[in-house]
């Protein structure tokens, strides 16, 4: 019974984020409000952590498996890609090279100044 | 044969689990960055699919019930970021600083780019969403006039590239703090970068999950800005 509470209560949030998506008109998918509403769960203790975690846990663990069938589908896209696939390609590779570094580095600098960091 | 693989049900889902087993194989046994678990099971599974000649359509309708998980397992990224919510506080200015700058620097060199080569207003708009998570980024392509196909196809090379250089930029670039680690591929890569960040670590994985939220919904706002600009 442990796993199929576990997998009840978090497709439950699931389909309320699904729910708020149709309710709302952004462009914010029922996954991201599904992630909000599982943290403020978790937070108030409405949602003990150990109700959801080993379900959580596999579900997160197989996660790179849901990317493949997406990603085989730019086998798909490829006739359209293929017009300007050049700059498409180099832009993709520079700007994510340069969000990773400005990301870090900012973030690293702030700890820094702040004293933050691990410990 | 080919007959009963492509009315086959678990055929899609078998052919990418072995072949993710593969990848992590075949990266535990040559230790090279570019040997990717993602990248080799997506080549593996292409492979597989010419060889076969099965057409990508019946490879998904079995493969599609792992992209159906996507979303529950999204908001159970909630988990091991409620689990590092002392952290998050304690860095809270950090994180959204730097998730910030992040967004900019991703929104303002895809503008610098598109005007260097020339690119059209259309395939600037299809460009702008491509480090957030993709059910974000189709909206935001939709809403300003992209070409949503391609704005799958680049956040999908950006999440498996951000995958495969994660370590090697952050190693490159002296960023060594777990949060700031977590929080510049979150950033840059959504949530298949995210996938690496959980295998470095869970603090880097915590803060890779917040920053596809965070991320996402302020690219949200971004875009819409920026797509006024060319």
């Amino acid at each position: 019974m442990k796993h199929i509470n576990q997998f009840g209560i978090i497709l439950g949030i699931t389909f309320l984020g699904e729910m708020i998506h149709s309710i709302i008109s952004l462009p914010i998918p029922a996954s991201i409000y599904g992630l909000a509403i599982m943290l403020i769960c978790l937070k108030t203790k409405v949602v003990k952590v150990e109700k959801v975690k080993q379900a959580g846990g596999f579900l997160i663990e197989i996660m790179p498996l849901m990317f493949i069938p997406a990603a085989v589908g730019l086998l798909t896209a490829w006739k359209e890609l293929k017009v300007i696939w050049f700059p498409v390609v180099l832009i993709t590779v520079l700007t994510t090279v340069i969000v990773m570094v400005v990301t870090g580095r900012t973030a690293q600098a702030v700890m820094k100044k702040d004293g933050g960091g691990k410990n | 044969m080919k007959e009963f693989l492509t009315n086959s049900v678990y055929f899609g889902v078998i052919i990418s689990l072995s072949a993710y087993i593969i990848g992590v194989k075949i990266k535990k046994k040559f230790k090279y960055c570019f040997l990717n678990p993602l990248l080799i099971s997506i080549l593996f599974v292409i492979i597989v699919l010419k060889i076969l000649k099965i057409d990508y359509e019946s490879y998904n309708s079995g493969a599609r019930f792992l992209s159906y998980l996507l979303t529950p397992a999204t908001v159970c990224l909630a988990i091991p970021l409620y689990q590092q919510l002392e952290l998050l506080k304690k860095n809270v200015k950090a994180v959204m600083i730097g998730i910030i700058s992040g967004v900019l620097s991703s929104l303002g060199s895809i503008l610098a780019f598109a005007c260097f080569f020339g690119l059209s207003h259309e395939n600037y708009v299809t460009l702008l969403p491509k480090s957030i998570t993709t059910a974000i980024g189709i909206g935001i392509s939709e809403e300003l006039g992209g070409i949503t196909t391609i704005t799958v196809a680049v956040i999908i090379i950006t999440g498996v590239l951000g995958n495969i250089i994660a370590d090697k930029v952050c190693k490159v670039f002296g960023i060594y703090e777990p949060v700031a680690v977590g929080l510049a591929i979150g950033t840059s890569s959504h949530a298949i970068g995210t996938v690496r960040a959980f295998e470095i670590g869970e603090i880097e994985g915590a803060m890779s999950s917040l920053s596809i939220a965070v991320s996402g919904v302020l690219t949200v706002i971004g875009a819409s800005v920026f797509a006024n600009f060319l």
